[in-house]
């Protein structure tokens, strides 16, 4: 199977990599539609700026494939800013479109707690999870963001509580995202990694 | 379920080993950067940070190469910083494998630096370390490693910072820096109490009671370490126990 972390220039790239090679995953990086239309799994990592993210893939002409690559079934995990992605529209960047898979927007968590939401928190599952499977609940997980998606309809499985209650664990059909970092969250992110390493290579 | 109070081992870096002072002098090794990262990593290290303290260009490619042996072995957040004065400096050290980035003499010379830095890699990626030091009624923030004064209110600089963009602060008292006296819970709660950014207390760390009265008195977010635990004269466990005793929220592992 071959994974393919779509590379555009975000920080956690390297990481998400590194954690897959400890899980014995090898993967390879994907800039070109070309690249990405030869993949059977996609990763899109991310941290930073919502526009500055969209405008990056949108250089790079990966905005359609992306989207195309999904909608030919082709399993998907965005990562922090790579779920934030996934949605219409951010209030960090108006007037910027997202990749749209969701119809919904990313907004901006209230100051009602201590912002950037930074460090290990826990998730409240709402639905089944994929992604989730053999993490115990009360598991905590590497957060570290300022806006998130407060509504995914269905497609929100498990929320975290953080001023707001918002979305974690994003899933439907082949898409799949997190708003924490498993590749930065110890043993219990690295399960998260494997199960959609696992899902995805049972969509063959 | 709360965010939980985070537990920091530091690696003050000299070149490639570690070392370790006493209020920011008297450096002694303590160990080799990487080794050290592996061993917080699997004993439940919420998250680490590897600061640079001899800041010099000549050491900058020494101080990458450490970030990229030390990224290697974990599976949590890294911070890194020491003398970053650019947003090609900070680009440098993310490529290397750090999550977050410390801005500290330069950012008080430019405050723009933080804007710059902020706006390039995300609030979340940056933070602001000060050095604050007792001074009659109020604490002065100091540079260059704590040799120099700036004349700067450390609490109203925090203050500045968060408005410039930081994310973060890490607050460092040159008054208990390695002296296993507590950590200075006023300090922490008087720049707690004006950011509404997560606060790392750093410098005095001692026993597991140190800990739990600056997460109570200091409203810290986090607590940074060096010595107790490179020393091993504190188990990250075994302080994660006693805090989550305490009603303290911490991420218990192993």
């Amino acid at each position: 199977m071959k994974i393919a972390l779509v590379e555009y220039g975000a920080g956690n790239l390297p990481s998400v990599e590194r954690a897959l090679a400890r899980l014995g995953v090898e993967s390879h990086r994907a800039s070109t539609p070309e690249a990405l239309s030869l993949c059977d799994a996609l990763i899109l990592p991310g941290v930073g700026h919502f526009g500055a993210l969209m405008r990056s893939l949108a250089e790079r002409s990966l905005v359609k494939p992306l989207r195309d690559a999904v909608a030919s079934g082709v399993p998907l995990l965005g990562i922090c800013l790579g779920l934030q992605a996934m949605f219409a529209s951010s209030d960090e960047a108006i007037g910027d479109a997202g990749l749209a898979l969701f119809p919904q927007k990313v907004s901006a968590l209230p100051p009602t707690s201590r912002l950037p939401h930074m460090g290990w928190n826990q998730l409240r599952l709402v639905r089944h999870s994929a992604l989730l499977e053999g993490v115990p609940q009360d598991t905590y997980f590497y957060f570290a963001h300022s806006y998130a998606a407060l509504d995914a309809g269905e497609a929100g499985v498990a929320l975290c509580d953080h001023s707001a209650p918002f979305v974690a664990v994003l899933e439907q059909k082949n898409i799949f995202a997190t708003q924490f970092h498993p590749e930065k969250s110890g043993p219990a992110g690295a399960q998260v990694l494997s199960n959609f390493v696992r899902r995805a290579g049972s969509k063959q | 379920m709360s965010l939980a109070h985070r537990i920091i081992p530091c690696l003050d870096t000299d070149g490639e080993r570690v070392v370790k002072g006493v209020q920011f002098v008297n450096l002694r090794d303590a160990g080799d950067p990487a080794a050290l990262a592996a061993r917080y990593n699997i004993e439940g290290a919420d998250e680490l940070v590897v600061l640079d303290i001899a800041a010099s260009r000549d050491h900058r490619p020494t101080f990458l190469e450490t970030i990229r042996r030390v990224a290697a072995e974990l599976a949590i957040p890294l911070t890194a910083g020491g003398g970053i004065a650019t947003v090609d400096e900070g680009r440098a050290i993310l490529r290397a494998g750090a999550d977050k980035l410390t801005v500290n003499t330069a950012a008080i010379r430019h405050p723009e630096l933080i804007t710059a830095l902020a706006a390039e890699f995300g609030s979340q990626a940056v933070v602001l370390a000060i050095d604050a030091k007792r001074v009659g009624d109020h604490w002065e923030a100091f540079v260059r490693g704590g040799s120099a004064p700036t004349g700067l209110n450390a609490v109203a600089w925090a203050q500045q910072g968060v408005e410039s963009g930081a994310g973060e602060i890490l607050v460092t008292s040159m008054d208990r820096d390695g002296m296993r006296s507590g950590f200075d819970c006023a300090l922490t709660a008087a720049i707690s109490s004006v950011v509404n950014v997560p606060v790392i207390a750093s410098g005095g760390a001692d026993t597991p009671e140190t800990f739990l009265e600056v997460f109570r008195e200091g409203r810290a977010d986090a607590a940074l370490a060096a010595s107790i635990f490179h020393d091993r004269i504190q188990g990250l466990g075994e302080l994660k126990r006693y805090l989550g005793e305490n009603s303290i929220s911490v991420r218990q592992t192993g």
